[in-house]
């Protein structure tokens, strides 16, 4: 399992009603499921990972994640988690709001630019960066955000988000095992993690 | 619906099956339809396959649609060249798993394979109904269901699932029966039919009542509408097709020696497909039957019927979890129309599920053999079995 998906399900609490943005094939939401005993659904616009999330047992919808949290009543979920996805939405600030509207927590994970490895890399080489977490040209990407862990903090008081929790990870996201970084987060992290709510 | 199965490709099949019969609401105890009239007695054509458990709650009730019958898969006889409709889903370890599931299939009031229909005997006058049957609703077919579900002992529905008119009919069950239904997969289905599916309905009932041999209905003994009804069919079939599966199929291709006839005997190949299906419809439908299905299917709608005006409010009545199917190229039940029905089961609170399968097949693809729907519908009904649990496998 992913370390960024252990450290998110440390986060979600037993026998709540969760809903991830994005879902994939359901790989989060199913280790939720068994360990958490949650009840999960799902959204995701690939028909084919949607398919998949459905025939193993999940509430998946396939489908646009900026539409479809449109008709949940207020606080439906108990928590609605958008992973690894933040640096490719659109309105990042209407979707996080949409999140607190139908949740009653966010959890929102997403790669951070502030690495020092990235950092050195635009310093030496004069190039856009290019890390293993994104490891795109600047052509070729699908990210169309570049976000740093203290870029998020500042939305987040901006836009009156609460941050509950804010976690930095230093190993790569799609690994295995990893680290919460306590010592200079916005040097050593890779990707942060961050729990939040409305005020 | 357009046609019936085709052999499974590695010869799995529930194998020899019988249709039964069950007869109910014999006077004085007609069954009271929406429209007010009564009907009895009524006589319901049904199969099954599987087993039923000792729980009783391993039941999947399968629907057909227009034109389709109790006949879901397996073969009545050896030497059957087809199976039933279904027979690519429905049997051991396909998608409705006959190994794990009972599954019941029933012929609808109305319809004319055996369940009783314009085309049955009248009790009061020893002829065929004709057009003395009376007009009937999609609750109407669902409450006659309920009597034979009744009458097999059963009071748990652990999955109804349905194509098209199949599709209105398990989602009315779900919001007339809530304590009975666990969970719902309407497949290219709608709440509510569109004026455009209402015209083409339309045009196609006009079609049947244009020809002379329909006589007001009262064809029975003589000759049949044959060429209202072959019409008919012509135009539905086109509904259920899409323009790239008919360009795939077709194309502009002539039907004989490349050349235009001029004449108006038919030059191109869809024309002489078109008319080949017409004619071989003849053979196995009523022409009345198609005029009584099809105005039940425009008269429906749920939340008008079921929620005053509100399919949120339709859709709060039911407890049952869905899984909602469309298909891309279904320009007759649009993915939009699934995607309302979707957005109201939201809004109730619903436990649903949706997916919309990139298709060029239009309208009939829920018919086709098809992996990715075989895999929905199995993975969620498994997941139901197991308690509604959503007991995931690694």
């Amino acid at each position: 399992m992913r370390f960024d998906l252990q450290i998110i399900g440390e986060l979600v609490e037993e026998r709540s009603r969760v809903l991830d943005l994005g879902c994939g094939r359901g790989d989060l939401l199913d280790l939720l499921q068994r360990e958490k005993k949650v009840e999960g659904y799902g959204i995701e616009i690939d028909e084919k990972k949607a398919i998949e999330g459905i025939s193993r047992g999940l509430s998946v919808l396939k489908g646009d994640i900026n539409e479809e949290t449109k008709d949940y009543a207020d606080k439906f979920f108990d928590y609605v988690i958008l992973s690894q996805t933040l640096q490719q939405v659109y309105q990042p600030e209407v979707l996080i709001k949409e999140m607190l509207r139908i949740g009653k927590k966010g959890i929102v994970s997403f790669p951070c630019f502030n690495h020092y490895g990235i950092k050195l890399q635009l310093l030496l080489t004069s190039k856009a960066p290019v890390t293993e977490e994104l490891p795109y040209e600047w052509y070729n990407t699908p990210n169309i955000r570049v976000i740093t862990l203290r870029d998020f903090r500042i939305f987040c008081a901006k836009y009156r988000i609460k941050i509950i929790r804010e976690l930095a990870i230093s190993s790569h996201y799609k690994k295995t095992t990893g680290k919460v970084v306590g010592f200079l987060p916005d040097w050593f992290a890779r990707y942060g993690i961050f729990l939040v709510s409305s005020f | 619906m357009s046609e019936y199965g085709t052999h499974d490709k590695d010869g799995i099949s529930v194998g020899i099956v019988a249709k039964k019969i069950f007869t109910f609401a014999e006077p004085p105890r007609q069954m009271s339809l929406d429209s007010g009239k009564k009907l009895g007695p009524i006589t319901i054509a049904y199969e099954t396959y599987g087993e039923l458990n000792k729980e009783r709650n391993n039941v999947v009730m399968v629907f057909h649609a227009l034109s389709g019958n109790s006949h879901a898969a397996g073969y009545y006889r050896e030497k059957d060249v087809k199976p039933g409709w279904w027979d690519n889903m429905v049997g051991p370890q396909k998608g409705i798993d006959t190994d794990k599931y009972f599954v019941v299939c029933s012929n609808i009031i109305g319809s004319c394979y055996g369940s009783t229909g314009p085309s049955s005997i009248n009790p009061a006058t020893g002829r065929a109904y004709g057009l003395d049957f009376p007009l009937i609703t999609i609750a109407d077919m669902v409450r006659a269901q309920k009597a034979l579900i009744d009458h097999l002992g059963i009071n748990k529905l652990l999955c109804l699932v349905g194509g098209s008119i199949g599709g209105m009919q398990a989602m009315e069950w779900a919001v007339s029966y809530p304590k009975m239904v666990e969970s719902v997969i309407p497949i290219a289905s709608t709440c509510k039919r569109s004026a455009l599916a209402i015209g083409l309905s339309e045009a196609q009932r006009q079609a049947i009542m244009a020809d002379p041999s329909w006589k007001d209905g009262g064809y029975y003994g003589t000759a049949i509408p044959e060429k209202g009804l072959a019409l008919a069919r012509m135009i539905g079939h086109i509904s259920y097709l899409s323009e790239d599966s008919m360009h795939r199929k077709f194309g502009r291709r002539l039907h004989e020696n490349n050349a235009f006839k001029y004449d108006f005997s038919g030059d191109f190949q869809v024309e002489s497909y078109l008319q080949y299906q017409g004619k071989k419809f003849v053979e196995r439908f009523d022409a009345n039957s198609y005029l009584y299905i099809t105005k039940a299917s425009d008269y429906f709608d749920l939340g008008e019927q079921r929620g005053r005006g509100s399919l949120v409010e339709a859709f709060s009545r039911s407890s049952a979890k869905f899984l909602v199917v469309s298909f891309s190229s279904d320009w007759l039940y649009p993915t939009s129309q699934s995607k309302e029905m979707v957005s109201a089961m939201k809004k109730a609170g619903i436990d649903v599920s949706f997916c919309e399968i990139e298709t060029d097949f239009g309208h009939d693809s829920f018919l086709l053999a098809h992996t990715q729907l075989t895999r929905l519908i199995s993975g969620f009904i498994n997941r139901m079995s197991n308690g509604g649990e959503r007991n995931s496998q690694v």
